[in-house]
């Protein structure tokens, strides 16, 4: 089973990002369950959400306190939240930002990849300055640094789970695959 | 085929698939997402029901009282307070003999203000009359929402389906979805025995002298009763047409076990991934799930049992001056056997405080350790602080 944490803040569709992964995966045959932490939703506010992937079913059923990799949504909350809290060792951290971290030794022993799914959002015409959609760019870029699931499930889950701006929201998840890199 | 679904929209996917006719809400977390999602299909025409919008719990009760009083099918959803303002209506709807069904969503009560999930909200409507079956994941949720109706319907009683704040109702996983035509072939419309009618008035519920309340009450004992008697054939019913079952109660490796843990909702699913880690090492724990709490299975409780040498119950609520509320159950029922287990009561998760696998093995571990029982209950990792009185 992998556990995977997500920070964001409220508003970016960080529980949505995690739902249509979850979709993804299952898609492409894996059980999942995902859920937000079970906070007092405010718009910009941190918020975390799990995903449990596994080949078996799974019976947990509390938050992840050991995640196996994490997703941050914003790179300011590397600043304000010990994100790495609880983080396995030889994790993966995916960090929505266009430059790497400037404390890198915070995060040695794990392995930091970025994506500046800002950009890429506006660049597909997703949320606005102040307040790019990030998410679907976020889901791409995941499916690029884990090698799962396959791009393909994901283009389908935000054919399925995204209400509008389908084609920008999959050509975004394809852009961020294609300029994520490790840090 | 599965489908990803939140916890409470199975629900509602549970109420459609019973062609509910009336449907009353008034929102509470974290019950919203049930009464909002069946708010959408009532709206957009995917289920043909009346949706009443109401101003309180108290009301939506009301409502669905008066809709199932004229013959008709009716749900509702609610939490913590809400279920508490309900809790005259309570008393009402089953005195009244109404098949309602409700969604409830265990949620800890204020002050202090919590949304987070303790089953002390519905336990403490133990004495209403109605009925309580008890969830561990989405597909319980689902499954029991629409065999709920079915006993409901049978017996005359009304039937809550609960299931835990956020670790059930929030989380998504895959769900099977019946097809509309298994459920309709397994729940048929409604056949109500009374029903109010504008063109033939009569009026319901009037006085009852105490010549005829206590044979009222033993009534509605005795549909307690039936429930219990036809349970496993309607799960029978349930299983032809939809290949699954979930019992009065689950055990599970208990036959060999000298030790068994008693619990309910999302924390047996836990306990399932602690047995195998147990396993794993050697250690043997059964694990008896309950899923009806009223009416109280005593018999099948007793039998599983039985052969135990300890038992933890865990509760994930509390009666004040009393202990853990499923343990006070367990201790009633297992005194009248010899060489009844000893029972071990474990007070965790109020509030919302996360159960673990480690939290379960813990409990497994102390249960082995000790003879008996040091305190009538142990609260389970509370975080130390001043107890001098002032």
């Amino acid at each position: 089973m992998l556990e995977i944490r997500f920070h964001g803040r409220g508003g970016q569709g960080t529980v949505l990002a995690s739902i249509s992964l979850a979709k993804a995966f299952f898609d492409s045959g894996f059980h999942v369950q995902t859920f937000p932490l079970f906070g007092v939703e405010r718009r910009g506010a941190p918020v975390e959400a799990y995903l449990r992937i596994a080949r078996e079913k799974i019976f947990i059923r509390n938050n992840v306190h050991k995640p196996d990799h994490l997703v941050v949504m914003d790179a300011k909350l590397l600043h304000s939240t010990d994100v790495t809290q609880g983080l396995k060792k030889d994790a993966t951290i995916l960090i929505n930002s266009p430059l790497p971290p400037d404390n890198l030794e915070t995060y040695s022993g794990f392995h930091l990849s970025i994506v500046d799914a800002a950009k890429i959002a506006l660049a597909n015409g997703l949320g606005s300055k102040t307040r790019p959609i990030i998410n679907t760019a976020m889901l791409g870029a995941f499916s690029k640094t884990m090698e799962m699931p396959d791009i393909s499930h994901i283009k389908k889950a935000i054919r399925k789970e995204v209400p509008v701006k389908q084609d920008q929201n999959v050509q975004a998840a394809l852009d961020a695959y294609d300029s994520v890199r490790p840090v | 085929m599965k489908t990803v679904i939140e916890g409470s929209h199975a629900m509602s996917e549970g109420v459609k698939l019973s062609r509910v006719q009336v449907v009353s809400g008034y929102p509470i977390t974290p019950q919203t997402h049930i009464i909002e999602e069946i708010a959408a299909f009532c709206s957009d025409g995917r289920m043909e029901a009346t949706f009443i919008p109401v101003e309180s719990e108290h009301s939506a009760m009301a409502a669905i009282i008066g809709a199932a009083s004229t013959g008709v099918r009716a749900f509702t959803a609610t939490s913590s307070h809400g279920l508490a303002l309900m809790h005259e209506l309570l008393h009402w709807a089953s005195a009244a003999r109404l098949p309602l069904v409700m969604g409830e969503v265990n949620r800890a009560l204020g002050p202090g203000w919590n949304i987070w999930t303790d089953q002390t909200d519905s336990l403490a409507q133990r004495d209403t009359g109605w009925l309580q079956l008890y969830c561990e994941d989405g597909q319980e949720a689902l499954d029991t929402t629409i065999f709920a109706y079915r006993l409901a319907e049978l017996v005359n009683l009304p039937v809550m389906v609960i299931m835990d704040a956020f670790f059930i109702s929030h989380t998504f996983e895959p769900v099977s979805i019946p097809s509309q035509e298994t459920v309709d072939r397994f729940l048929p419309p409604l056949e109500p025995r009374i029903a109010l009618d504008t063109d033939n008035p009569f009026a319901l519920f009037q006085m009852v002298p105490p010549a005829f309340y206590m044979e009222m009450r033993e009534s509605i004992q005795r549909g307690m009763d039936q429930a219990l008697a036809i349970y496993d054939q309607v799960e029978d019913e349930f299983e032809a047409e939809f290949g699954r079952r979930y019992g009065l109660i689950e055990t599970i490796g208990c036959e060999d076990a000298d030790i068994i843990l008693v619990t309910s909702g999302s924390a047996t699913s836990t306990a399932r991934q602690a047995r195998m880690e147990l396993e794993a090492r050697g250690e043997q724990m059964g694990i008896l799930k309950m899923k009806t709490f009223r009416p109280f299975p005593v018999q099948t409780v007793q039998r599983a049992l039985s052969g135990a040498k300890k038992v933890a119950v865990l509760d994930r609520n509390f009666s004040f001056g009393a202990g853990g509320i499923f343990a006070q159950e367990i201790k009633s029922v297992l005194q009248p056997l010899k060489n009844a287990p000893v029972v071990f009561n474990y007070i965790a998760g109020l509030g919302g405080r996360d159960i673990t696998t480690e939290t379960i093995i813990s409990l497994y571990e102390q249960t082995k350790e000790r003879q008996a029982p040091e305190s009538a209950w142990d609260w389970v990792g509370l975080n130390p602080y001043d107890h001098q009185p002032s």
